[in-house]
């Protein structure tokens, strides 16, 4: 079982607090996602979990066991790194095995647990091979297969995906996903990406210089960020935050509208403004528009919408999915 | 894109290359034809290049006089066991320096380049006190010791330069493996760094090989290295270039071989990291 409790967890650098102080709850079987701007702590947090890092304070238990003193390899956790970390001496086979032949297992229940994990990833094939003679895919799909082989009470994932191209990435992307309903293990995983978070998460943790702004499913998060932080940093494109006196006349300092919330008209609607960019892709097209007395606002509408630049266009907000902020960045409910 | 280099240019620059290796190997060239003279067509004024009478008694007579074999023997050993034993200590140590450095690391590995910059003569009397005291002097362990001493510092900085170059997420990997120290050694970091490893040991037995001052003043009949064995056909018995010369090509020889054979590994070693 993959339950994992940070109480009170800190990590100081020198005289920098990277993580000031955490407490987070990770039950059995979660897909957990650590999203933030980079230099966040995400990776850092994701180290002290696996033990490559010391906490300075506060501890870590995994599966109700104080793991805060306990090395690496005894937690009972696999990490895939970002740069895969694949050990280039080795067959793709003995990277696989590796784990296995450091735990003293026979050479039997190796080879057998071996295949097992290269059938469930598709590299059969490539077990012979040396780690430089596979593609950037096939290399994370052996780094995973590193990691499964331990069968883990929890995966570590930090930015897996980062060094593949889009298209391999939204296929990887899928295959993690897939993997985690297949295995059914905790699953924690560091991404910048928001769009990774959403789409592969049963929790997102948002990050913010180390301090957790918000913890909640992808849609929570979506429909109720707690802060402009989170409201801006869930969601592409971005939240648009109008404040001054448009804002005081919905009560509050700061009200944020999502793109995809705001209705366009060409002849009536609350704000007017002139189109200044116009991103056509296919399905949706943003608008970027410098509305007037406000600034810019970003809108989503139907790629069908006929609309170029310099065009006059009005923008009406969805009252209901109005966000509304105090002057601390905090959402007023 | 490529540069266009005319032929002429080309031609001034093999010339000029060539020069500078002629110039840099002539001295063993000579060496090596003075070894096939007679005393006195070593010493002709003017020198004779190569239309003298061959000869091989100059070998024959330094053989019968002293036991190379038993030199030789003695190089090997010194020269190898120092460089197993340097590298026994350096790669645990350098593996240190390199992934787990501290706030004095550099300091330290600047102390201990530090330590080349002393003349060795400097510590000659209380080492060769030490060495009496210690019942070490004329030992191969002795001068087995004294060379991984006196080449530690360069093997470390290797080594030190060789694993920097190593991703530092491949050895936790390992240890999110399950990898303890040793096995994070043994398993991943040694064999990722073979040719660093292979160059440095090829290197620094070159330098145990020629390493002469502390050879020659710490040993004398039973441990002496081919470097006494040159040494011992210079003054003492009058100028015999002929049988210094015929002595000198079969110490350098086996040691040339070796440079010659390796010699791809030893560039490819030198200029490991150079370029990611």
């Amino acid at each position: 079982m993959g339950s994992i409790t940070l109480k009170n967890v800190s990590k100081v650098f020198g005289a920098h607090a990277v993580i000031p102080s955490i407490d987070l709850d990770i039950t059995d079987g979660e897909f957990v996602v650590f999203v933030g701007p980079s230099g966040c702590g995400k990776s850092t947090l994701l180290r002290l979990i696996a033990g490559l890092e010391d906490v300075s304070d506060g501890e870590i238990i995994i599966d109700g066991r104080n793991a805060t003193e306990l090395p690496p390899a005894r937690r009972g956790l696999s990490m895939v790194f970002q740069s895969y970390a694949l050990y280039p001496h080795m067959s793709v086979r003995s990277n696989i095995a590796f784990p296995l032949k450091m735990a003293g297992e026979d050479k039997a229940a190796i080879d057998k647990k071996v295949e097992d994990a290269a059938r469930v990833l598709n590299l059969t094939d490539y077990l012979d091979r040396k780690p430089r003679q596979l593609s950037g895919g096939q290399r994370q799909r052996v780094a995973i297969g590193r990691a499964i082989v331990r069968q883990p009470e929890a995966f570590l994932f930090d930015e897996p995906l980062s060094n593949l191209d889009a298209a391999l990435r939204v296929n990887m992307r899928l295959e993690i996903s897939q993997l985690h309903q297949q295995l059914k293990t905790t699953m924690i995983y560091v991404t910048h990406d928001q769009v990774e978070a959403m789409t592969m998460a049963d929790k997102i943790v948002v990050l913010n210089r180390g301090r957790i702004e918000q913890v909640g499913s992808p849609l929570e998060l979506y429909r109720r960020p707690d802060n402009l932080f989170v409201a801006g940093f869930i969601g592409s494109p971005k939240m648009n935050f109008i404040s001054g006196a448009q804002a005081a006349n919905h009560q509050a300092h700061t009200i944020g509208i999502r793109p995809e919330h705001l209705v366009l008209s060409k002849d009536h609607g609350t704000w007017q403004g002139t189109v200044g960019v116009a991103e056509h892709l296919g399905s949706d097209t943003f608008l970027h528009v410098n509305a007037d007395g406000i600034g810019t606002l970003t809108a989503r509408v139907s790629g069908d919408f006929a609309v170029t630049h310099g065009d006059r266009v009005f923008l009406t907000p969805d009252p209901q999915r109005l966000h509304r902020f105090d002057e601390k960045g905090m959402a007023i409910r | 894109m490529a540069r266009n280099v005319s032929t002429g240019r080309k031609l001034i620059t093999t010339v000029v290359a060539w020069t500078i290796a002629i110039l840099i190997f002539f001295p063993i060239l000579w060496t090596f034809l003075t070894s096939f003279k007679t005393e006195a067509q070593a010493i002709a004024s003017p020198p004779v290049f190569l239309f003298f009478d061959w000869t091989t008694e100059n070998y024959s007579e330094v053989q019968s006089r002293s036991d190379y074999l038993k030199h030789f023997m003695n190089s090997v050993v010194v020269s190898f066991g120092s460089t197993l034993l340097g590298l026994l200590i350096a790669i645990p140590s350098a593996w240190a320096m390199a992934f787990a450095p501290t706030k004095r690391t550099k300091d330290v590995l600047m102390w201990m380049l530090s330590t080349k910059m002393m003349p060795p003569v400097g510590v000659l009397v209380p080492m060769y006190l030490m060495f009496r005291n210690w019942g070490l002097l004329d030992t191969r362990t002795g001068l087995v010791i004294v060379l991984t001493l006196i080449n530690l510092p360069i093997i470390i900085w290797m080594l030190y330069t060789y694993f920097k170059e190593i991703p530092g997420e491949i050895l936790e990997a390992a240890r999110m493996d399950g990898a303890s120290l040793a096995k994070e050694i043994i398993y991943v970091l040694t064999p990722m760094a073979i040719p660093g490893i292979a160059s440095t040991l090829l290197l620094n037995i070159i330098l145990a090989w020629n390493e002469a001052f502390w050879t020659l003043n710490l040993s004398a009949a039973k441990a002496a290295p081919l470097t006494a064995f040159i040494a011992s056909y210079s003054s003492p018995e009058g100028l015999f270039y002929a049988k210094l010369s015929a002595a000198s090509t079969m110490a350098i020889a086996p040691i040339l071989i070796l440079g010659w054979f390796s010699q791809k590994q030893l560039v490819r070693g030198l200029t490991f990291g150079a370029v990611k």
